[in-house]
């Protein structure tokens, strides 16, 4: 086990590695960061000055390694737009995010969980294709357009939640299930392979036979191990769900990273647009690495494959 | 996707129509929601350039003159007289009784103080543009002050009535740009009560405002700006009572807003002008527009009046030369028409030798639908314009290096009402002068640099006239920008785009 995790622990890193560099390539080579900083009507002097006093005129390897070393210490340099240390600026706004994702994640559990269970239940019944319905409207539709029907129903016509903005736990619902349900078509369906898979195993037909109770086998025997990958895919999807932020926090009018990663692009802000990104890409490789030490705790024919 | 929202947001509006309560939160405890897009990086006015900063300047602070939007005359403000010395010295009477938010009594030392420190570069001011013409400020007196000019530069009152407001000198000196953003402190209608950066920005009604004042006495007890990033939000918030006062609306969901009961739209022009720029110096990228017969086909292929009616939007007019009419120095008097005749331009075509048309790439940073109406306008007559468009920082890097001949371009004269901020920055052999005419630099020079009104709008009116004659450029329309508003709101739209809250007040 400890090999399989110094493994993927590697290769973790060597896949943050590469989102640095193509984050950094990225921003880099999109534009010239010189005139965009500029902004519009300066001069070409303006320009040229820029690029001097903030080293963009250095070779593209020099200005990467540089970056990353000060990256790794948590330096992420000072925002081009509102003038102070990128760390301090995302660590305000980090928590936001960090309980939108949670919440989100949360509701996205409660509700593909018991789904996937009743669907499993009643299989190829009215209930499944119901509940297959819904996670194929929550894949299909983009998080924008439900975030709007949210607000118009639930705020404009029905006066019963804030529309925008991040003053009480009330401002969370609607952000959180528009987020939230974007998570749940894989969680129901891994719950419902998941269930279906163990309630024809032979330990659950010898704990039927023993005469246990319906409930009993289905929520101490058959749910705790069906659930067990769904443990795993949680972790993947809320690092999705961070990504998804940016959408939802700006719609929202959420002061939390993925709004700042949208201001940040729009005020050709490089260092916050690279520092966000990277941050979230962390978030998802580490997220992604623990789903997979978990798998292989979960099963073992994994770490020997 | 953008016409996937446009879809939404009509869908949305008409379902929700039905079902609407009445908006005017603001009218219960005399206040007006706001909300603006954008986030300012400081509320210190000279260290943030965004339009959202620009207008909370004006509620903060005061200035020396004070333009009225209306007849756009310089009135006192700060200062109560002022003349020219000479070509480069400005001196202003400042006016006595005067206290900034925090008490502090206002005279010359704040003046001196506030130009002397934002208009040194090692200060680093963000809006250089605004400031970067003054040489130093002298106190005479207590209550006199001289600005001297590094160059003749008449446009200086246009700037001493707009941007460059005046702070509290000795508290600028304790707490610098950092802390004048955290807790702005000014003389202006309304104080800053509550900053919270990147959220909110709430201000009360100065109740020491002085009473000669050109800005009435506020009426509006509190003002309370949010930032919504998304324009459908802001819509929702506004049809929910959540907002009394948006702006920028597009023009689509305007027309929806329209009939909401409960709400108001108004239309207004702005300052920022639309034009193609065809390039036609020696280092062209698009030779064929070097070509007069060209130049001017193309100008009379594309039906400006039917543009300002379909895509365009109400309160925008039609422009027959490089500049807003508004701005000093601005006119079209002389200047060539060019009307909308699509067979003059294929004729046109046929003399220059393109009886088939041509293909050419048109740049464009903004406003894509105009460019799409533009692009199907040269189609009609045979020239096939191909769409490149891209973020402005690259448009104006393809221009400037000369790989970009024909250009959708735009420009808003940072809200100075002066044909120095507009027509020169194209045609004064900039990096951005894509035609290099000696005759216009000068023209345009003489008008820069004279402090003489009538020789001024003498030397504007020549280099417009040639650069129309020439058809160097495409002039083609203001830009309006909508308001929605609770219905019970006063509220009067001015070009500058600086909407007048201490005017308002609920009916």
């Amino acid at each position: 086990m400890l090999q399989y995790a110094l493994k993927r622990a590697v290769l973790a890193l060597l896949v943050a590695l590469t989102v640095s560099l193509i984050c950094f390539l990225l921003v880099n080579l999109s534009t010239d960061v010189a005139t965009a900083m500029a902004g519009e009507g300066a001069t070409a002097e303006t320009i040229d000055a820029i690029r001097h006093q903030y080293g963009l005129d250095r070779p593209l390897a020099v200005q990467y390694f540089e970056w990353l070393g000060h990256a790794a210490r948590g330096d992420f340099g000072d925002s081009l737009y509102f003038h102070t240390p990128v760390a301090a600026l995302v660590a305000e706004r980090m928590p936001t995010t960090m309980v939108l994702g949670a919440a989100a994640l949360g509701f996205a559990l409660l509700l593909s969980i018991p789904l996937g269970v009743i669907a499993a239940l009643k299989p190829n019944s009215w209930i499944d294709r119901l509940a297959l319905t819904i996670a194929v409207v929550g894949q299909a539709m983009p998080t924008f357009w439900f975030a709007l029907l949210l607000m118009y129903l639930f705020g404009v016509t029905l006066h019963l939640l804030p529309i925008s903005g991040g003053d009480t736990w009330q401002h969370f619902i609607l952000p959180s299930v528009a987020l939230g349900y974007y998570a749940t078509p894989a969680i129901m369906r891994l719950t419902r392979s998941g269930m279906l898979e163990v309630l024809e195993s032979d330990y659950i037909r010898t704990a039927r036979a023993k005469g246990l109770r319906n409930t009993s086998v289905l929520f101490k025997h058959a749910l705790r191990n069906a659930v067990a990958p769904v443990v795993a895919l949680a972790a993947v999807q809320l690092g999705f769900l961070l990504g998804g932020s940016v959408v939802i926090e700006t719609v929202f009018a959420l002061n939390g990273l993925g709004y700042l990663a949208w201001e940040a692009i729009g005020h050709n802000d490089f260092p916050v647009v690279q520092a966000v990104v990277l941050l979230i890409s962390l978030v998802y490789i580490v997220l992604t690495l623990l789903a997979d030490l978990a798998n292989a705790w979960l099963d073992p024919r994994i770490r020997i494959a | 996707m953008t016409s996937y929202r446009k879809l939404l947001r009509v869908t949305l509006l008409a379902a929700a129509l039905a079902f609407t309560l009445p908006a005017e939160a603001g009218k219960r405890d005399n206040s007006i929601k706001w909300a603006a897009n954008q986030v300012p990086e400081s509320l210190d006015a000279y260290f943030n350039n965004v339009r959202i900063g620009v207008i909370l300047a004006h509620y903060i602070w005061d200035t020396l003159v004070y333009r009225d939007p209306k007849t756009n005359e310089y009135k006192p403000s700060l200062a109560t007289a002022w003349r020219w010395v000479d070509d480069k010295t400005l001196e202003f009477d400042l006016r006595h009784g005067v206290k900034f938010h925090n008490g502090e009594a206002f005279d010359a030392d704040d003046v001196v103080y506030t130009l002397n420190f934002v208009s040194k570069p090692e200060n680093k001011s963000t809006t250089q543009q605004n400031v970067n013409w003054i040489a130093s400020a002298e106190k005479i007196d207590q209550f006199k002050v001289r600005i001297h000019l590094k160059k003749p530069f008449p446009a200086a009152l246009e700037y001493l009535a707009g941007p460059v407001a005046i702070y509290p000198g000795k508290y600028y000196a304790k707490v610098g740009p950092k802390g004048m953003s955290e807790k702005p402190v000014g003389s202006g209608p309304y104080m800053v009560v509550e900053n919270q950066p990147g959220r909110l920005v709430r201000m009360k009604r100065n109740p020491n405002y002085f009473k000669d004042s050109p800005k009435p006495q506020p009426q509006i007890e509190t003002l309370e700006l949010r930032l919504i990033p998304d324009q459908n939000t802001q819509t929702a918030e506004l049809m929910a009572g959540g907002l009394d006062w948006i702006f920028n609306v597009p023009p689509d969901q305007a027309e929806q807003l329209k009939t909401v009961p409960t709400l108001r739209v108004k239309a207004g022009e702005t300052m920022r002008v639309v034009f193609l720029t065809m390039a036609s110096g020696d280092k062209t990228p698009t030779p064929i527009l070097k070509d007069i017969r060209v130049r001017k086909a193309i100008i009379h292929a594309i039906n400006r009046q039917a543009m300002l009616k379909t895509v365009v939007g109400e309160s925008a007019r039609m422009i027959n030369t490089l500049c807003f009419p508004a701005q000093f120095g601005c006119t079209d008097e002389g200047a060539p028409r060019y009307d909308y005749n699509p067979a003059k331009a294929k004729a046109l075509l046929a003399e220059a030798g393109y009886p088939n048309g041509f293909d050419i790439d048109l740049y464009a940073y903004r406003e894509r639908p105009q460019t799409e109406a533009v692009i199907g306008y040269l189609r009609a007559v045979g020239i096939r314009a191909n769409l490149r468009f891209m973020q402005y920082a690259a448009m104006r890097d393809a221009i400037r290096e000369h790989k970009a001949g024909f250009a959708h371009q735009t420009w808003g004269s940072f809200s100075v009402n002066d044909v120095s901020a507009m027509t020169p920055v194209y045609f004064k052999f900039s990096a951005d002068d894509v035609t290099r005419d000696q005759q216009v630099r000068d023209l345009l020079e003489a008008g820069d640099t004279s402090v003489k009104p009538e020789m001024r709008k003498v030397a504007y009116k020549n280099a417009l006239k040639r650069i129309a004659e020439e058809a160097y450029v495409v002039p083609m329309y203001s830009l309006p920008v909508y308001y929605a508003y609770a219905k019970d709101l006063q509220f009067q739209p001015y070009p500058d785009e600086i909407p007048r809250f201490w005017e308002s007040r609920w009916k």
